[in-house]
């Protein structure tokens, strides 16, 4: 087999048991950032339907039932700011309702388990990466006298620092990350595709690819092949047809689709690299000469 | 060169039955609890990790399908994190937290628990002194919302009111809530502070004790200090050793950031956070017996001597609880 292609940035190994390595692809901070951005405004949602509730019941309630309905109100406020991130990750899919949209989830960075102290851990230390700038921030638009505003502005930009670490490491480990010993992976949610060679199965025997003609290309020319079968954009299809169709020689008989002879062609080209793989011939691509 | 040929073609159909068994077993166990999954079912599963396992090696040798092997790299590692991630039942978790992992963890920071403790108590007596020499230094350690009129200008009688008459005040059950929610903001806090080189843990614990010795001489300024110790320390016991293991935790984490020894910076963090956390979950929980300590016993027990008496006890019981040997446990 030819040296392997290098690894993407973003892919890790973990070896299972098993021996299998998953290669675990993390999540990029953009996809971190909508994830929580997502979570703030359930949980924004969460405490203003709380708010409401309170309120409609203080005012129906006696004098003496208004501390309870406070008391209520302070405990699931203090519960949804820290109770919100830790609860949803200790739950099977180790993801909040973000970072299941997103297609994201907690794992240990050693590959075991995912314990309750590292959840505990990864989201207390929200507490200086978010809302210790926060507090800044709002001092910052107090702060009236200019030493006091100075002192602010460098208090922001030392947790700043705290705010945008994920952007300076290349795990994109969030400070709650790093001590946890924790990072967030892609988990796609990949659905089982038909398999387009089986498409090619019912096909005419008219389009019978001499080893020559399907083995002008390599691996990289045929995954984007699937993938111009995939999405059938009839133009994409149609000049890909043809450039290969010249490449290889093959007068198109009358009345063929372009997505016959491009669906021939995948199984065939396929087939042909399949059966090199299996002698240990692994072809990048066209260019590759192994 | 027939289609059919196609080895990669033959290999998923002989096994996509299994794969999308798996798949529907996954998607139901992830969705609720373990018990969604009925016992045939949770036999299955590990054995169709397996076969699914063996379907990724074989499909990245010899297929060149590369939706097929996104599909099945998402679902083994779906099944992976299933099967292997699987922890304890709830109950179980619980009583090993209690019974060993809390404990073992607070005694593994004896020496930041030391630290912490005495830069408490440093605090606490340099806040009495300066008070005691000029009770203008009241004003300026402590913040103006915490006094309720509690400062160097009330007079004798109110000061002493404060201490007994629990219902004198509206709203004290409320304000207890709130202090337990902003007790434990600020423990969480200085944990996370550790992070930044334990200074500014080191600041936070000082100002609680600052302003503890504060509170105290300007009782003892009026010869209240025994009542006061009894309405402080009947919840404040716990709650000063929550802030002490708080800081505590916060120090590690700090001092594996600085000093990592001989284990990789990025290791022996995370190492530091495993044990820092376990302490921290228990101080929430300390916290939360705090918080019922101050807002009902306190209320209810009004008698100086019963007040000492709790301390007291819950001194000893915490010091025992964390401190005394005690048998390995058996596995």
């Amino acid at each position: 087999m030819t040296a392997p292609a290098p690894a993407p940035p973003f892919l890790r190994r973990l070896i299972t048991p098993e021996g299998l390595d998953l290669r675990l692809t993390l999540a990029s901070a953009g996809e971190r950032a909508s994830a929580y951005l997502l979570d703030l405004a359930i949980m924004a949602a969460a405490l203003i339907a709380l708010t409401v509730l309170a309120i409609v019941l203080g005012l129906a309630v006696g004098e003496a039932e208004r501390e309870v309905v406070a008391m209520i109100w302070l405990l699931g406020a203090f519960l949804l700011r820290n109770g919100y991130f830790i609860l949803f990750e200790l739950s099977g899919r180790a993801a909040t309702p973000g970072k299941r949209t997103l297609g994201l989830r907690v794992v240990a960075r050693d590959g075991g388990r995912l314990t309750a102290e590292a959840i505990f851990t990864r989201n207390a230390l929200r507490e200086i990466e978010v809302f210790l700038p926060l507090t800044f921030l709002a001092a910052s638009s107090v702060a009236g006298d200019p030493v006091d505003g100075a002192m602010v502005s460098l208090a922001l930009v030392w947790s700043g620092v705290f705010l945008l670490f994920p952007l300076f490491n290349r795990d994109r480990l969030r400070l709650g990350d790093l001590v946890a010993g924790t990072w967030v992976v892609r988990v796609s949610p990949a659905r089982l595709l038909a398999d387009l060679a089986a498409d090619a199965a019912g096909a005419s025997p008219r389009f019978a690819f001499t080893a020559d003609q399907a083995g002008v290309y390599g691996v990289k020319e045929l995954e984007l092949l699937e993938e111009v079968l995939r999405r059938r954009d009839p133009q994409a299809m149609a000049a890909v047809a043809d450039r290969i169709r010249t490449k290889i020689g093959f007068a198109p008989p009358p009345g063929e689709t372009h997505e016959a002879f491009l669906t021939a062609y995948y199984a065939a080209l396929r087939g042909r690299l399949e059966q090199r793989l299996l002698f240990g011939h692994r072809r990048r691509d066209k260019f590759d000469k192994a | 060169m027939s289609a059919l040929t196609l080895r990669s073609r033959r290999f998923r159909e002989e096994r996509e039955a299994d794969w999308r068994r798996l798949e529907a077993l996954l998607l139901k166990g992830e969705g609720g609890r373990t018990a969604a999954l009925r016992v045939d079912e949770l036999i299955a599963l590990p054995l169709l990790y397996r076969s699914a396992v063996s379907s990724l090696s074989v499909a990245r040798a010899i297929s060149l399908d590369a939706a097929l092997i996104r599909y099945l790299e998402g679902l083994v590692t779906r099944a992976y994190f299933f099967v292997y991630g699987t922890r304890a039942r709830l109950r179980e978790r619980l009583v090993r937290f209690f019974r060993t992992d809390w404990p073992a963890a607070a005694r593994a920071l004896w020496r930041e628990t030391a630290v912490s403790a005495a830069i408490l108590l440093v605090a606490v007596v340099a806040g009495y002194l300066l008070v005691s020499r000029d009770a203008d230094w009241y004003g300026a350690i402590m913040p103006g919302d915490m006094t309720q009129g509690r400062d160097p200008t009330a007079t004798t009688a109110l000061l002493k009111s404060v201490l007994y008459d629990a219902h004198q005040q509206k709203g004290l059950s409320v304000f207890a809530t709130f202090l337990f929610t902003h007790n434990a903001q600020i423990a969480i806090l200085a944990f996370a502070l550790g992070f930044a080189f334990c200074l500014p843990t080191a600041l936070l614990v000082a100002e609680n004790g600052l302003s503890l010795g504060a509170l105290m001489a300007l009782y003892a300024s009026r010869g209240l200090l025994p009542q006061l110790t009894g309405w402080l320390f009947i919840h404040g016991v716990t709650e000063l050793l929550a802030t002490i293991l708080a800081g505590a935790a916060g120090f590690r984490i700090g001092w594996a950031v600085m000093f990592p020894g001989s284990r990789a910076r990025l290791d022996a963090v995370a190492a530091a956070g495993r044990t820092a956390g376990t302490v921290m979950a228990g101080v929430v929980v300390m916290l939360v017996i705090a918080g019922v300590l101050e807002g009902v016993g306190r209320q209810l027990i009004l008698n100086d001597a019963a007040r000492w008496a709790i301390a007291a006890v819950s001194l000893v019981l915490w010091l025992a609880y964390f401190y005394a040997p005690r048998l390995a446990p058996t596995r």
